[in-house]
C-alpha cells in the first residue's frame, strides 16, 4: 500500500502482491524469493513435489507464520480475521462436535450465537450438499462429507480468500473429482480468490486458472502458466483434446522444476 | 440379458448366507458373550466353596477362617454398624476425588496457559505423588487439627496426580491444524481453552478419573488406618482395625467384603460416565458398541 506508484499501475486488480518473500527454519531454506501477484477472483494453483515450499507459502499468506525476508501486500479494503477462509489437507474437524457445531465455530469465535448463525450454517451447507447433516459427528461421515464440512466452515464467514492446503489428496479419485466440480461450482458463483496447493497435475489444469509451478531446495517459483481454458469447465474438459495439452505442459514444466528430463507420456513421478 | 441376470440372485443369496467361517465366527462370538461373565462367575463360586470346604476339613476356628456362611451373617448381623462406618469412608472418599478432580483440572490449566508455571511446578506434584502416603500422614498428623481435614487432606494427595498429569497430556495433545483454525479466526486464549483444549482433553481426563476413583478410597482408607490406630476415626478401616485386636475375623472379612465392593462400584460408575460421555466420538467408547 505504500508501495511506488509505477508498481501500483503494474499490479491493477492484485489483491495479494509476495515481494522477494522468504522463509527460513533454522538453517533449512524453506522459501527463497518468491514473487507473486494474485488478482482479485483468481483461482491460482501452486504446483510441486513435496518440499518445494508450496505449503509454507500458503501459511504465510494465511499469516499463521511471518516471513522471514521480503512482505507480503494486500490490496483493497483491509484484511480482517473473517476474510481468509482456511482448508487443511486433513479435514481437521472437531470431534467432539456435530457438523453444525464445526461449521458455526468461526461465527462462534467472533461471537454470533447459535441462533444467529442458524441460516448462514444453513445456507453454506447447502451449498456443499451436506443439509440434513447437521446433526452427524464428524466419526459418522464418509471422507468426501468431512471435507466439505471443512469447505463449509472455512466458507461459513464468507471469506474473500480460500486457501487450501492439499484438501483433496487424501480421497479416492471419484470423490476427488465430485469435490472439484463443486469446488468450481462455488467459486463460479461466489467468485472469492482461490489459492489451492496440490502435486497433482490433473486436478491444476482442471480446477485452476493459472498455475504456479514450484521447485524445491530451497522452495521457489520455478515458472508460472495461464490455464488457457474457459470456465465453466466440466467433465467433459478432462476428456477434451485441450485438458490432455495443457496437462501435458503442465507436467513438462513441473518435471523442468523438478529437474527431471521432459518426456512425452506426461506423467508424473510424484 | 434377462437369461444372464436370472441366476444372479440366487448366486447372490447363496453368498449372503453363512459359509462355514461366518458360522464358527458367530458361534465364536456367542460363546465369549456368555464367558465374559459365567467363567468369573464360575471360579469364583468355586473359589468360596473350595473356602468353605477348606474351612470344614480342617476344622479351622473361626475367629481364625470364618466359613463363608459365617461372613455373609455377619454382614447382615453387624450391617448397622459396617454401614454407618462405610458411610463415612465414602463421604471423605467422594468429597477428596471432588477436591481431586477440581485441582487436578485446575492446576492442568494453569499449567497449560503458561509454559513456566508447568516447568515451575510440576515436579513438585511428582514429588508430592511418589512420597508413600503413609509416610508423610505423621506430619499431617501434627500440623492438621481437625480430623475431616487431615483424612480429605490425605486422600487428596493420593487422588489428584492422575487427574493432573492426564489432563495436562490432554490439554497439550490438540490437533495442531485445530490450534492454528483458531488462530487463524482470532480465538482468544479463554476460546481456545473453552472451545478446543478442554474438550480435547476430555477422554484423557476420564482416563486419570478412573484411576482417581479408586485411589480416592485407597488413599482414604489408608488415612484411616494411620489416625485410626490412634483411636480417632469411625470409617471402615478403623473397623478392620478393632476387628482385628478383638480376633473378630467374621466381621474383618464383611468390612473387607464391603471395601471391594465400594471400590467395583465406584470404577463401574466412572466406567459407565466415561463412556456415556465418549460415545459419539471417542475411539475407546466406540469399541463397545460393535
Amino acid at each position: 500500500m505504500s508501495a511506488a506508484p509505477s508498481i501500483e499501475a503494474d499490479t491493477g486488480d492484485a489483491q495479494l502482491v509476495l515481494r522477494g518473500v522468504g522463509k527460513a527454519f533454522g538453517d533449512v531454506v524453506a522459501l527463497r524469493d518468491v514473487d507473486l501477484t494474485i488478482d482479485q477472483g483468481d483461482f491460482l494453483s501452486l504446483l510441486g513435489p513435496s518440499g518445494c515450499g508450496k505449503s509454507t507459502a500458503l501459511r504465510l499468506i494465511a499469516g499463521l507464520s511471518a516471513p522471514s525476508a521480503g512482505r507480503l501486500e494486500w490490496f483493497g479494503p483491509p484484511m480482517g480475521k473473517t476474510d481468509v477462509g482456511f482448508v487443511f489437507q486433513e479435514p481437521t474437524l472437531m470431534p467432539w462436535a456435530t457438523v453444525f457445531d464445526n461449521v458455526w465455530l468461526p461465527l462462534r469465535l467472533q461471537g454470533v450465537g447459535r441462533e444467529a448463525a442458524r441460516d448462514r450454517v444453513a445456507a453454506v451447507l447447502e451449498q456443499v450438499n451436506l443439509t440434513g447433516f447437521e446433526d452427524a459427528v464428524p466419526r459418522e461421515l464418509s471422507g468426501g462429507m468431512k471435507m466439505r464440512t471443512s469447505i463449509a466452515r472455512a466458507l461459513v464467514t464468507r471469506p474473500r480468500v480460500l486457501l487450501m492446503d492439499e484438501p483433496f489428496a487424501a480421497l479416492d479419485e471419484i470423490t476427488r473429482n465430485q469435490l472439484n466440480n463443486d469446488l468450481l461450482a462455488l467459486w463460479e458463483k461466489e467468485r472469492f480468490t482461490v489459492i489451492f496447493v496440490t502435486h497433482s497435475v490433473f486436478e491444476s489444469v482442471y480446477l485452476a486458472s493459472r498455475i504456479v509451478v514450484m521447485a524445491a531446495k530451497p522452495g521457489r517459483v520455478f515458472d508460472q502458466m495461464v490455464v488457457d481454458a474457459p470456465y465453466p469447465r466440466s467433465e467433459a474438459f478432462r476428456t477434451s483434446e485441450g485438458y490432455s495439452h495443457l496437462t501435458r505442459s503442465a507436467s513438462t514444466m513441473l518435471r523442468a522444476a523438478m529437474g527431471l528430463d521432459a518426456v512425452e507420456d506426461g506423467h508424473v513421478v510424484d | 440379458m434377462s437369461s444372464i441376470e436370472a441366476p444372479a440372485p440366487m448366486q447372490a443369496d447363496a453368498l449372503a448366507g453363512a459359509d462355514a467361517e461366518e458360522l464358527a465366527r458367530r458361534r465364536q462370538k456367542r460363546f465369549e458373550k456368555i464367558g465374559r461373565w459365567a467363567l468369573p462367575l464360575l471360579i469364583m463360586v468355586t473359589a468360596i466353596w473350595l473356602w468353605d470346604r477348606i474351612c470344614v476339613w480342617n476344622e479351622i476356628p473361626h475367629f481364625i477362617l470364618p466359613r463363608p456362611g459365617v461372613v455373609l451373617a455377619t454382614l447382615v448381623e453387624d450391617s448397622a454398624l459396617l454401614f454407618s462406618s462405610l458411610w463415612v469412608t465414602l463421604k471423605i472418599t467422594f468429597l477428596s476425588l471432588l477436591l481431586a478432580v477440581a485441582g487436578g483440572v485446575g492446576l492442568s490449566v494453569l499449567f497449560t496457559q503458561s509454559k513456566w508455571v508447568e516447568m515451575s511446578f510440576f515436579p513438585f506434584a511428582v514429588i508430592l505423588q511418589v512420597t508413600p502416603i503413609v509416610a508423610i500422614f505423621p506430619l499431617i498428623n501434627i500440623y492438621v487439627e481437625n480430623q475431616t481435614a487431615k483424612l480429605l487432606l490425605c486422600a487428596w494427595i493420593v487422588a489428584f496426580f492422575p487427574i493432573l498429569s492426564n489432563t495436562t497430556l490432554g490439554l497439550n495433545s490438540v490437533d495442531r491444524n485445530l490450534l492454528d483454525l483458531f488462530k487463524l479466526n482470532g480465538a482468544t486464549r479463554w476460546q481456545t481453552l473453552w472451545h478446543l483444549r478442554l474438550p480435547a482433553a476430555m477422554p484423557y481426563f476420564l482416563g486419570g478419573l478412573k484411576i482417581a476413583g479408586g485411589l480416592a478410597l485407597i488413599g482414604a482408607v489408608v488415612a484411616e488406618f494411620v489416625a485410626g490406630s490412634a483411636g480417632q476415626s469411625s470409617g471402615l478401616a478403623s473397623r478392620i482395625i478393632e476387628a482385628g485386636y478383638r480376633l473378630n475375623a467374621p466381621r474383618l472379612f464383611a468390612a473387607l467384603i464391603l471395601i471391594s465392593f465400594t471400590g467395583i462400584l465406584i470404577f463401574l460408575a466412572l466406567s459407565w460416565l466415561s463412556n456415556r460421555i465418549l460415545r459419539r466420538w471417542h475411539e475407546s467408547a466406540l469399541s463397545q458398541e460393535h
